[in-house]
């Protein structure tokens, strides 16, 4: 008896009973589809979210103030790492942000590993018009000309505005992708004039495309020199947040004890009181996210290996079925002298083509699934789940698969014959 | 020259089922020769211990005790693998309820002892059509048992019994469930068989059948009481001398 005799056998077997087999396969093909696309999503969410976040740019410190007790301030969504806001003790007084304290920030000596501090104000939602078409941007921020180094934003066209414009308050802004196509469309939007809240703004640079960010549209911004903006839409009351670029990556934790004494000094923290500002360290930030997203990855993964293991138990439920239901077949086959071999071949034979197939199934479906964008995120394969899913689905038909078959196989001729 | 051994020879063969209290003793000391040629029926009331003589004959269950030789070779020291090769090689075996793999054509079925004994597919094919044509088939090869009559399954039975060129041809009441026509059919294709040399056991409840035989045997609880010959071994079948050969 060939193999290929044998596999022969076992796809007979299979084309008796379409339906069932299909269904079989079908448990293996979700199983091993879900693994796949599962672990694509959860992987492409950490990587998003990594990028996102070096988006931001990995050397940055944002300061904020804090505004209550309790939990941790609300950048980006993720709250809760590395902010100064240890005990709930009294506050006397909360200190706004101030320029001069983001000034105080660029000290060679009592803060070496700061490169840069950008005060920052933001506006959200500011209605702007050119010739009639009106785009609402979902931030403008006011800032100095190194917010944009420190942020990571790069310019596409133009040029970023300078520390004249700062000084001189001159009414010149920077938008993002978003913005020049909503508002531009084909027009070349340098040295433009478009109107913020009734104030002509003359656009000197549109910013590189830095891609969507999950909810918020990174590139719906629009960049100004810090004056201009306090003075045509924010007011001159406390900034929103002061973004410190450090000298390095490595310089970050540094940076940040600096930043928090000088602050600190500043502000009259001491002993007993609460601190009134937090900061947002990107690098730990990044850190944390990325193990939070492995876990999610983890998890994700161990769901769909559940659903895989649903699939390899109807294997074994189908294949004692098969068997149970075949075994006076069995029986007529041993007594016209089929070895145990070619037996047991037959019932593994046709557990691994239903696994194998429905494995092999289920990577092109969990493939071209993970084509596609699962709620905003956009999958990213990772090649071991591919290798692992298969082979534990393969591993699955050939153990449970055995099992049965190496039962029916050790009847004697006579016992599987009288099987009712 | 030596005396060619027996076909079939069975000594002292018991078998019990179960144990205790409740053990039933199916056969109780059997011996029997019997010699190339030969066509023997075994009669015997019901629960006398045919089917399970018949099935130790046809190495498909093992005796309790005793000693069976197949062709001169002690069957009671082979392994698993050899007996499977011994059924295949040696032994065609008749089922009362016909006992063809269902949703396999006619063709296929008589193929598969073939294909078990590892006969190359071209081989294997021209060879079970020969055994469907010998058994009146040749028109239904392509069909699965449940789109036959029961004759014509019993029929494609015989062609996967003879295919292999069995030493043994073992049918247990291969007519138990077939009407008068078709009991005609499947014992004429017997007595063919019979007189072109074949060795043939056969369980019967009738006697018509049993009267084509060449030897009867009489089966009473386990035990022979009667062995009887109609017909010299190296003869023909005795329904050939009345009705002459088709
Ligand atoms: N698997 C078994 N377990 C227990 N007892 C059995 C088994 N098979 C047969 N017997 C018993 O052995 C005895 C002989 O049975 P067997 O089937 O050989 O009879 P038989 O002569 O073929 O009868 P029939 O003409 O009705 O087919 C009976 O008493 C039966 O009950
Ligand atoms: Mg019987």
């Amino acid at each position: 008896m060939s193999p290929w005799e044998i596999l022969r056998f076992a796809l007979r077997g299979l084309t008796a009973n379409k339906l069932r087999s299909a269904l079989t396969m079908l448990g293996i093909l979700i199983g091993v589809g879900a693994v796949i696309m599962l672990v694509a999503v959860g992987n492409g969410s950490s990587e998003q979210i990594k990028n996102n976040i070096s988006r931001l740019g990995a050397n940055s410190l944002t300061v904020t103030k804090s505004t209550s007790g309790g939990g941790g301030g609300g950048f980006g969504g993720f709250g809760g790492t590395r902010n100064r806001q240890q005990s709930s003790g009294p506050r006397t007084q909360a200190h706004d942000l101030t320029v001069d304290d983001a000034k105080a920030l660029v000290d060679p000596v009592n803060a070496p590993s700061v490169k840069s501090a950008s005060p920052v104000v933001t506006s959200s939602s500011v209605t702007t018009t050119y010739e009639g078409t009106s785009h609402s941007i979902s931030q403008f921020v006011g800032t100095y000309p190194a917010y944009l180094g420190a942020a990571n934003k790069e310019l596409a066209r133009g040029a970023a505005f300078t520390d004249d414009d700062v000084t001189g308050g001159r009414k010149v802004v920077v938008i993002g992708r978003t913005v020049a196509d909503d508002l531009f469309g084909t027009v070349d939007p340098l040295n433009k004039q478009i109107n913020v809240g009734g104030t002509p703004f003359t656009v000197v640079g549109v910013l590189k495309e830095s891609g969507s960010s999950g909810m918020q549209d990174a590139d719906d911004v629009a960049i100004g020199p810090l004056t201009a903006v306090q003075q045509n839409l924010t007011g001159f009351g406390g900034l929103n947040s002061i973004v410190v670029e450090a000298k390095s990556a490595k310089a970050t934790d540094r940076a940040q004890s600096e930043v928090t004494d000088i602050l600190d000094q500043r502000h009259d923290i001491s002993g007993s009181n609460t601190a009134d500002f937090q900061i947002m360290n990107q690098a730990s930030l990044q850190s944390a996210v990325s193990a939070s997203g492995k876990t999610f990855t983890v998890l994700l993964g161990a769901v769909a290996a559940i659903s895989l293991l649903v699939g390899g138990i109807g294997i074994t439920n189908i294949m004692l079925v098969t068997v149970t239901e075949r075994t006076r077949e069995i029986g007529i086959r041993k007594a016209i002298g089929a070895p145990k071999g070619a037996i047991l071949g037959q019932f593994i034979a046709e557990a691994t083509v239903l696994s194998l197939v429905g494995g092999v199934l289920g990577v092109l479906v969990g493939v071209l699934g993970s084509l596609f964008k699962v709620v905003g995120v956009k999958p990213v394969i990772v090649p071991s789940s591919i290798a692992l899913a298969l082979g534990v689905s393969v591993a699955i038909g050939l153990f449970f698969g055995s099992y049965p078959a190496n039962r029916a196989a050790k009847l004697r001729p006579i016992e599987a014959l009288r099987h009712e | 020259m030596t005396p060619e051994p027996a076909v079939l020879d069975v000594r002292a063969l018991t078998k019990v089922y179960g144990q205790g209290g409740t053990a039933v003793h199916a056969l109780r000391g059997v011996s029997l020769r019997v010699e190339r040629g030969d066509y023997v029926a075994i009669m015997g009331a019901s629960g006398s211990g045919k089917s399970t003589l018949m099935n130790i004959l046809g190495c498909l269950d093992v005796p309790s005790g005793g000693r069976y030789l197949l062709d001169g070779t002690d069957v009671g020291v082979l392994d698993e693998r050899r007996l499977s090769i011994l059924r295949n090689r040696r032994i065609g075996f008749i089922f009362q309820s016909f006992n063809l793999i269902p949703r396999m054509s006619a063709l296929a079925n008589v193929e598969l002892p073939l294909a078990y004994g590892g006969v190359k597919p071209a081989e294997r094919r021209r060879r079970a059509r020969a055994a469907l044509r010998q058994v009146g088939l040749a028109d239904r090869m392509d069909h699965e048992p449940n789109e036959l009559s029961g004759g014509q399954q019993q029929r494609v039975a015989v062609a996967r019994a003879l295919v292999t060129a069995p030493a043994l041809l073992l049918a247990d009441e291969p007519t138990g469930n077939l009407d008068t026509r078709s009991t005609a059919d499947v014992l004429g294709i017997l007595d063919r068989l019979g007189l072109s040399g074949r060795t043939i056991v056969l369980i019967t409840h009738e006697d018509e059948v049993a009267a084509r035989a060449k030897r009867v045997i009489r089966l009473v609880d386990g035990e022979i009481i009667e062995d009887r010959r109609q017909a010299p071994v190296d003869g023909p079948p005795p329904a050939t001398v009345v009705e002459g050969v088709r």
